[in-house]
């Protein structure tokens, strides 16, 4: 059976999605008629119309906030940013209002909106197009953030996080789009993925490696040529879900591994990694036979240099290294 | 100050207005006292030291919310900014409710959550009281999509002002609003200070902030904001427009505010003169100038004002009391109200963990 790409997954959890709910409406820049800027939501204005998928201008402030007015009524948006960088000129309204909404109105409230994007870098594109933005929201109560790393759980997840009552950012990776380690065999009838449940997608005795969206990808390299090259057995704990958090499925990996690294693509201050290792420094401190360490992206800007920014970002060498360093 | 002094009623016969019957015409101004009095009653108690933050008021514009509320019907929205108390007293939310909440009350609209600056009403299509400059620009623009999408007629009120008019998010909702054909009226109550900035030292313009809409293609207006027969009749206009021709308005309002920006504007009698002050009191009082005008059609006389001027001030008073005797949130309640989905107790709130303080 052929695989189904990450990109081909997500564009048949919104086709699906659309089907299931005449409130859902896929907005934002170059989703329709272009097909998206990531051939996303390839095919869907045509099958689904000028209603159902609307391109916005370039107008990350005015477009996210007006889905996020809409879904106060109702609606039920999508809403992609072609980068999730951008979403920095639209922060206001993703956390001041569609975070805050439903707090500050005692509960009248609710906002059903996803917004979606590539959150990575990895890609030559210098700065300003390369943030990990998965902390920034994660630290905002009444946000929910979910990183899927493989095609099964983007599909699954962009299923549930349309479906879900509070708004859900989807860090998606412009790299695991086509990539075909990120591809899976797609069951024929539609399931879902839940948010806040984390994954064991690797088996092991040795090591917890502890990752979301492509550092998964990364992390399974690195098991593979810690096994076959160092007789290491690294478990791959993948979050999937950031907040809500399945801290259970990390304590447990911890619990019969004794060791974790962390892989996180983000900048190492107060990153995910950081508040997974404070997580697990505080409820599995008995069961660590070493410290926590964390591979990160180093800390710097993300360079546009394309072989040096191989190196910035967490890559399977650097996770080998570091595993073999706990000694 | 741009205002003219009314004394003309010029909008009278407008027929926004031409069937009022005297009971709505005496409702109109019992609103306004009804505004004002729990205002006077809450910078009483905040001065007193029982409200935490900021006291943004709303005295001296009331006619604008109560004239165009009082337009709305069953698909009309409303949603504002931070100085909000006028536009949740003229969708009918109760004194109690939004006293406790200046109290930090459990009984508040927003069970002590939000504060003066975030009082919402969704069944009554209140839909906030926004902290930040414009940040409800984008939201009042959501709420014509959705009406739009929905395909219900009706009309998105967004109320901001002078202030407002500089922000992106503003000019990216105009630029929206007109280009999906969205039937949002943005509603500027110019008071001409935003904050302690006049109006000349902030914003670059053409005779009024409202022909900024000529750069998008937007219908625009602008009219005194004190007399209610001419909020009405534009409100009206603007309210048809989106109803009948899904389309966006711009307008505005000359008003005044004779407190400051907050209560805790420390130089709000430095950046304007207590003259200017005194004179729109003197001439240009919103809820004088209505009284004036159903004294002159006969349908009050000063009894029947001081009874409801009364009436108004014991229920400011009364709110006081159920404020002050009702409880203080819970520490508990802290975590609640954040995610809804946890809230409900639904399978998807029951996964994994929300809150990362213990």
């Amino acid at each position: 059976m052929a695989l189904t790409l990450y990109r081909q997954a997500l564009n048949r959890a919104l086709d699906e999605e659309l089907a299931n709910d005449e409130k859902v409406v896929i907005i934002g820049e170059e989703v329709a008629e272009y097909n998206g800027a990531y051939k996303v939501t390839e095919g869907l204005w045509n099958k689904w119309g000028d209603k159902r998928v609307v391109d916005t201008p370039i107008s990350e402030a005015g477009f996210i906030g007006m889905g996020i007015g809409a879904s106060m009524l109702g609606v039920r948006p999508v809403m992609e940013l072609m980068f999730f960088s951008f979403a920095y000129v639209a922060l206001d309204q993703m956390i001041n209002n569609a975070a805050c909404v439903r707090y500050m109105s005692g509960g009248l409230i609710n906002c059903p909106i996803v917004i979606r994007g590539p959150a990575n870098g990895g890609t030559n594109v210098g700065a300003t197009h390369s943030h990990t933005t998965e902390n920034i929201f994660a630290n905002v109560p009444g946000l929910k953030v979910v990183a899927p790393s493989t095609a099964l759980d983007a599909y699954g997840l962009m299923k549930s996080a349309i479906r879900d009552n509070d708004p859900v950012y989807v860090m998606e990776n412009t790299l695991l789009y086509g990539d075909p380690l990120a591809a899976s065999d797609l069951p024929d009838n539609e399931i879902t993925v839940p948010i806040g449940t984390a994954e064991v997608k690797r088996e092991g005795s040795d090591v917890s490696l502890i990752a979301h969206g492509r550092c998964v990808i990364v992390a399974l390299e690195a098991a593979k040529e810690l096994e076959d090259k160092h007789g290491i057995k690294a478990e791959v704990v993948d979050l999937r879900s950031i907040r809500p958090l399945d801290e259970e499925t990390i304590l447990k990996s911890v619990a019969k591994t004794n060791r974790a690294v962390l892989v996180d693509e983000s900048k190492p201050f107060c990153g995910i990694s950081s508040q997974i290792a404070t997580m697990i420094q505080e409820k599995a401190f008995d069961d660590l036979d070493a410290p926590i360490k964390r591979v990160t992206s180093i800390d710097a800007p993300a360079i546009y240099s394309p072989p040096v920014e191989k190196e910035q970002i967490p890559n399977v060498s650097r996770v080998v290294d570091m595993v073999q360093s706990l000694g | 100050m741009m205002l003219d002094k009314v004394d003309s009623y010029q909008f009278k016969e407008h027929s926004a207005n031409a069937d009022l019957s005297n009971e709505d015409k005496i409702e109109l101004l019992r609103k306004m006292v009804r505004i004002r009095r729990f205002e006077e009653a809450s910078l009483k108690y905040y001065n007193a030291g029982k409200m935490g933050g900021f006291l943004h008021l709303y005295i001296g514009q009331e006619s604008i919310a109560v004239g165009t509320a009082s337009l709305c019907g069953q698909n009309d929205h409303l949603i504002t900014a931070y100085r909000d108390h006028g536009h949740a007293l003229a969708v009918g939310m109760t004194m109690n409710e939004c006293m406790a909440e200046l109290f930090g009350k459990k009984t508040g609209c927003s069970k002590g959550k939000g504060g003066s600056m975030h009082f919402f009403a969704p069944d009554k299509n209140y839909w906030g009281g926004h902290g930040i400059v414009a940040g409800q620009t984008p939201l009042g623009l959501g709420l014509a999509y959705g009406l739009k999408y929905n395909g219900d007629k009706g009309a998105a009120l967004c109320f901001m002002g002078d202030g407002a008019v500089n922000q992106g998010s503003y000019h990216e909702s105009l630029n929206l609003a007109q280009l999906f054909e969205l039937p949002v009226i943005y509603i500027i109550e110019n008071n001409g200070y935003s904050m302690g900035t006049s109006q000349k030292r902030s914003s670059a313009f053409n005779n009024c902030l409202a022909q900024r809409a000529d750069a998008y293609g937007i219908a625009w207006d602008v009219a005194k904001g004190n007399d209610i027969y001419e909020v009405r009749a534009k409100t009206k206009e603007a309210i048809d427009r989106a109803h009948n021709e899904s389309q966006p308005t711009i307008l505005e309002f000359d008003t005044y505010r004779y407190q400051g920006h907050s209560v805790a504007d420390a130089n709000s009698k430095k950046y304007r003169s207590p003259e200017e002050i005194d004179h729109y009191k003197e001439n240009y009082d919103p809820i004088s100038v209505w009284k004036k005008c159903l004294f002159s059609e006969g349908i009050i006389d000063e009894d029947s004002y001081k009874q409801m001027d009364t009436e108004a001030k014991k229920e400011a008073k009364d709110s006081v009391t159920f404020a002050e005797e009702s409880p203080f949130p819970e520490i508990s309640d802290i975590t609640e109200d954040v995610y809804y989905e946890v809230d409900e107790g639904t399978e998807s709130g029951k996964r994994g963990k929300h809150f990362f303080h213990n």
